[in-house]
């Protein structure tokens, strides 16, 4: 199989394209974490009001381009990275652009649910505090509500909204955390793998959830589950050794590849 | 393509073209007994053909069930999937060829009387036809070969000629002594039967080649089976 | 499973065994000398916090006291007129020169306090428990002899013979250096001769009647008067006021309210509590703030590079610093280089502060990060800068492994002795300090300095004093212990 690095991947425009508009466009971006070249010469776009997920095996830098998406790689020293993304057409990485503000527009919900260790209403309303989004009790109240209505969590937290956010079961901090994500009104909301941690009703009930989302947002996730990226996204971006293999239609993707390199990994044959 | 990285995902799969290869095999003994039993009026070959029908029927059975844990159990992917999905159409396929040689040998027994060998030669061309048809896509399909089976697929036009002629030679021959129309439809079916057997043949290479670029085949095929629009007036209207 | 295979898996068990030998052998002889060492200490120190004082009837003599001025009196000749009251047979220089001597200085301040509170005391009798001299005290608490009683078995005949005494009768059990105690008197044997006993008075016996058998006691001191600094005539006397039950045993607040003095039973620890108290503030005061920030700083914020990296190295570098080096920079510094005042706890604390920033700033930055990254990426993921998300959720997750980081270096200065000896915090020191700059000392130096003094009953203070300090410590970490429970979260 050829592991050389290929030269610029220029994605496929898929069909899904046609109906809605770019939000994200990623440019030749190359990431190197010290010596390591994470990402190589990556070009990608992705719509709005759809889920683009991305795939592969571990340590193929799906992760670190997402969190090149909303600048959370500037917290590791030793990252450096080359080319831009832009969204809606304005590069993230201008110097003039305020990168607290950045993430206030794209959302990043992780890997393990990490809510803060303070009560459910503090969790939610601490971005909208910090952002200034909301000037009164009331207002904020409001806010945390439509949050977590949003987030389909509500109904099991309303009664207890003081109690300890750590105190609500794996899937329940998952939601929270796509709770506190969207109280911010973020454009883009960025997952890192949200059900690793999930057993399958809990992974079910954010993939419901993450389909309801996409109506209003653009959502990229990464998976390690195919199965979850069949099932939650019209777009499916592969990624190997750094390289984006390929990006096209959920569909197309997990019926029939375009590339074998694509193929061999989906159908579990990767040496 | 390099092996599954779970080997008993390998095993399964091979198990599965396993059990279809034996399948094929069947469905090409039972057409190649059919065809003997028809055209040497043996019904105790007729008889043994009617009763193996039924281990088609159970092979069919076992493929599907193995087929359907698989997807349970392995969510394929890709190619994989195609593989399976494939594998379920083209039992399903083969065990209505299964049938149609049944029902080929079954007329053994309704024909009584000697044949006049020029009818009897043509319908048992047609058999050898859809005979070589059907073993040369289970060789395609046992490899895996798209381009082996669109040849089938575009051979399949010789079997259709074939029983355009063979029609309108059994309609000429009813329609000069009615007394012929008893063993006349027979031969009709069995030619018919025949003529089906191929369509299935080209059925399996659309799923070969399904299988193998995960696209369908959108080219239409040369259909040369015009029967359906001669009438016993005309014979050789659209010639 | 063959033979030797089960050879192999009898040899794991055993070696699993043994290795718990070892291990409980090794745990149990740590727990015999710590067990070793405390009970010594305690054993050594409690005395030290019992004072013993005789109940005298004193009188405020206006002759010695003017109430005009309480303060300038002359308590000292009250209290001693006192105790001469209780043994009106002494007389002589001598003998009340020693008589007196079983009081403490200590005994003349207390009433002067006790007269200077309440005035109208002046002109009447009242009375007044007057503190004992070390050697009694020691005396008392029985380090200074063995004192066996031995009822006489046989009748006693004794007559005077000018200044001494002859004892006849049975005198096979008595030897020179044993005292007899008979009617009210007490006989010191002298020699033995001819049948008979000499003996000198020691306390003159009321009659020359001859005493029955077990009406008289023959009292046996382990130890030779020579070799102890209390004579035969005291033991007699602090026996008699014993035996007339108006001493007393009393919790020695002044151990804890006193400074430190020449005389043991005078001797007390608040200097050096404060003098501890004021230059472990000055260091925390220092040392907290700069520590956690740099913390703080070199653990979020700093850019990671070869600078950082030299600091990093650099502080643990610091933490493994002998701690006399920390001294001889204070001296340097601080005294040499800006002229501050010798044995201050500004300069002690100082140098302290010195000592347990690199403890403070590693611990500090053990708990930072230990806090899990995906709380600040939480944070950071909102739309919290950098700051925010380290001053709203890191920090309040670390603040339990801070408190206990700093406890620990609390703890750390408290104990230190060798660099405040550096800085001159080792002078014998009677005031309380007063302030910052005032002279003082610590309480580990305080332990060191009274270790030194040659006067027995300093032992016991200075046990006394370790186990003070130890309560001091272990106080510390548990409170260290109680905050790391209490404020521990988990996510």
């Amino acid at each position: 199989m050829d592991m050389m690095p290929q030269a610029v991947v220029t994605p496929p425009s898929p069909r899904i394209m046609a109906e809605r508009q770019v939000r994200i466009e990623a440019r030749d971006v190359n990431i190197f974490y010290g010596e390591k070249h994470a990402i190589k010469n990556l070009s990608i776009a992705i719509p709005d009001r759809a889920v683009s997920s991305f795939i592969g095996p571990s340590g193929c830098g799906k992760s670190t381009f997402l969190r090149a998406i909303n600048r959370m790689n500037d917290t590791i020293p030793t990252c450096r990275m080359t080319g831009d993304i832009t969204l809606d057409g304005n590069s993230i990485y201008d110097r003039d652009l305020d990168v607290v503000q950045l993430r206030a527009k794209i959302g990043m919900v992780f890997q393990k649910p990490n809510p803060f260790p303070k009560s459910i209403y503090e969790n939610v309303a601490y971005g909208p505090r910090i952002h200034g989004i909301s000037n009164s009790k009331t207002e904020l109240d409001e806010i945390v509500e439509k949050s977590l209505k949003r987030a389909g969590l509500w109904e099991e937290v309303k009664d207890r909204l003081n109690h300890p956010g750590t105190g609500l079961s794996g899937g329940q901090q998952q939601r929270l955390c796509i709770a506190s994500a969207i109280a911010v009104s973020p454009e883009v909301i960025l997952m890192d793998e949200p059900c690793s941690a999930l057993d399958p009703i809990a992974t079910a009930r954010i993939e419901e959830l993450i389909d309801e989302l996409k109506q209003n947002y653009c959502i990229v996730i990464v998976t390690h589950s195919m199965q979850q990226a069949a099932r939650v996204s019209q777009l499916t971006a592969f990624f190997h050794l750094g390289i984006l293999v390929e990006f096209g239609d959920t569909d197309e993707m997990f019926t029939a590849p375009q590339e074998k390199r694509t193929q061999d990994y989906i159908t579990g044959r990767f040496g | 393509m390099s092996d599954h990285i779970v080997k008993s995902y390998d095993e399964d799969l091979a198990a599965l073209k396993m059990l279809l290869a034996q399948m094929g095999g069947l469905a090409e003994q039972q057409l190649d007994d059919a065809i003997d039993a028809l055209s040497r009026r043996d019904t105790t070959l007729a008889d043994r053909v009617i009763q193996n029908d039924e281990r088609i029927d159970m092979l069919e059975r076992q493929i599907e069930e193995r087929a359907i844990t698989m997807i349970a159990k392995r969510q394929p992917m890709a190619r994989d999937l195609r593989e399976i999905m494939v594998a379920i159409r083209v039992a399903s396929d083969l065990e209505r060829i299964g049938d149609l040689a049944k029902n080929t040998a079954k007329r053994a027994h309704a024909i009584s009387e000697a044949l006049p060998r020029k009818l009897m030669t043509g319908v048992t061309r047609m058999g050898r036809l859809a005979q070589s048809e059907l073993k040369d896509i289970l060789d395609a399909y046992a490899r895996s070969d798209a381009e082996k089976a669109l040849e089938v697929w575009r051979s399949d036009e010789e079997l259709d000629s074939l029983y355009n002629s063979i029609f309108r030679e059994l309609l000429t021959y009813m329609m000069e002594d009615p007394r012929n129309i008893s063993l006349c439809t027979h031969l009709l079916f069995g030619a018919k039967n025949m003529e089906r057997i191929g369509d299935h043949a080209t059925n399996i290479a659309e799923n070969i080649f399904y299988q193998v670029h995960g696209k369908t085949l959108i080219e239409s095929r040369p259909k040369r089976d015009t029967t359906s629009t001669l009438s016993m007036h005309n014979p050789n209207a659209d010639d | 499973m063959t033979e030797v295979r089960k050879g192999l898996i009898a040899k794991r068990y055993a070696t699993e065994r043994r290795f718990r030998i070892y291990g409980a052998t090794a745990l149990a002889l740590t727990a015999l000398f710590i067990v070793f060492l405390l009970a010594d200490i305690v054993i050594k120190g409690l005395p030290a916090f019992t004072e013993p004082r005789v109940k005298l009837d004193v009188t405020g003599a206006a002759d010695k006291v003017d109430a005009a001025k309480p303060a300038a009196g002359d308590y000292e000749a009250i209290v001693r007129e006192a105790l001469r009251a209780r043994f009106p047979t002494v007389s002589g220089r001598a003998e009340r020169r020693k008589l007196n001597g079983l009081l403490s200085q200590g005994a003349a301040d207390d009433l002067r306090r006790m007269v200077v509170a309440d005035p109208a005391l002046i002109g009447k009798t009242f009375p007044f428990a007057a503190l004992l001299s070390d050697d009694a005290d020691l005396f008392y608490k029985g380090r200074q002899t063995g004192v066996a009683l031995t009822k006489g078995a046989t009748s006693l005949q004794f007559a005077e013979s000018g200044e001494a005494y002859v004892i006849t009768g049975d005198v096979a059990g008595l030897s020179p250096g044993q005292i007899v105690l008979v009617n009210e008197g007490a006989l010191r044997i002298t020699g033995i001769a001819n049948g008979a006993a000499q003996a000198e008075a020691l306390a003159r016996p009321v009659t020359l009647n001859p005493a029955a058998a077990g009406g008289w006691n023959i009292m046996t001191l382990a130890k030779p008067e020579a070799d102890r600094r209390i004579s035969d005539q005291e033991i007699i006397w602090l026996e008699e006021l014993k035996s007339e039950g108006v001493v007393e045993k009393a919790f020695a607040t002044r151990f804890f309210t006193s400074g430190d003095s020449r005389e043991p039973e005078l001797a007390g620890l608040r200097g050096a509590l404060v003098g501890s108290l004021l230059t472990v503030l000055v260091a925390l005061a220092l040392s907290i703030p700069l520590g956690v920030a740099a913390a703080i700083y070199l653990e979020e914020f700093a850019a990671k590079n070869r600078l950082t990296d030299i600091i990093e190295v650099n502080i643990n570098n610091l933490a493994a610093v002998p701690s006399i080096i920390f001294g001889l920079l204070g001296l340097a510094m601080f005294l040499s280089f800006f002229g501050l005042p010798r044995s201050a706890p500004l300069v002690g604390g100082l140098v302290l502060a010195l000592l347990v920033l690199p403890t403070i700033i590693i611990a500090a930055r053990a708990a930072l990060k230990a806090v899990p990254p995906s709380i600040k990426e939480a944070a950071l993921g909102v739309g919290a800068s950098h700051q925010q998300a380290v001053f709203h959720h890191v920090l309040p997750l670390a603040l339990p492994g801070i408190l206990t980081g700093i406890i620990l270096g609390l703890a750390r200065a408290f104990g230190e002795t060798a660099p405040l000896l550096m800085i001159g915090m080792v002078a014998f020191i009677v005031d309380i300090p007063k302030g910052f700059e005032s002279a003082a000392t610590v309480l580990p130096v305080q332990i060191f300095l009274w270790s030194d003094l040659p006067e027995i009953a300093f032992q016991s203070k200075t046990a006394a004093a370790i186990m003070v300090l130890l309560a001091v410590l272990f106080s510390l970490n548990a409170v260290a212990i109680y905050l790391r429970r209490r404020f521990e979260r988990r996510w």
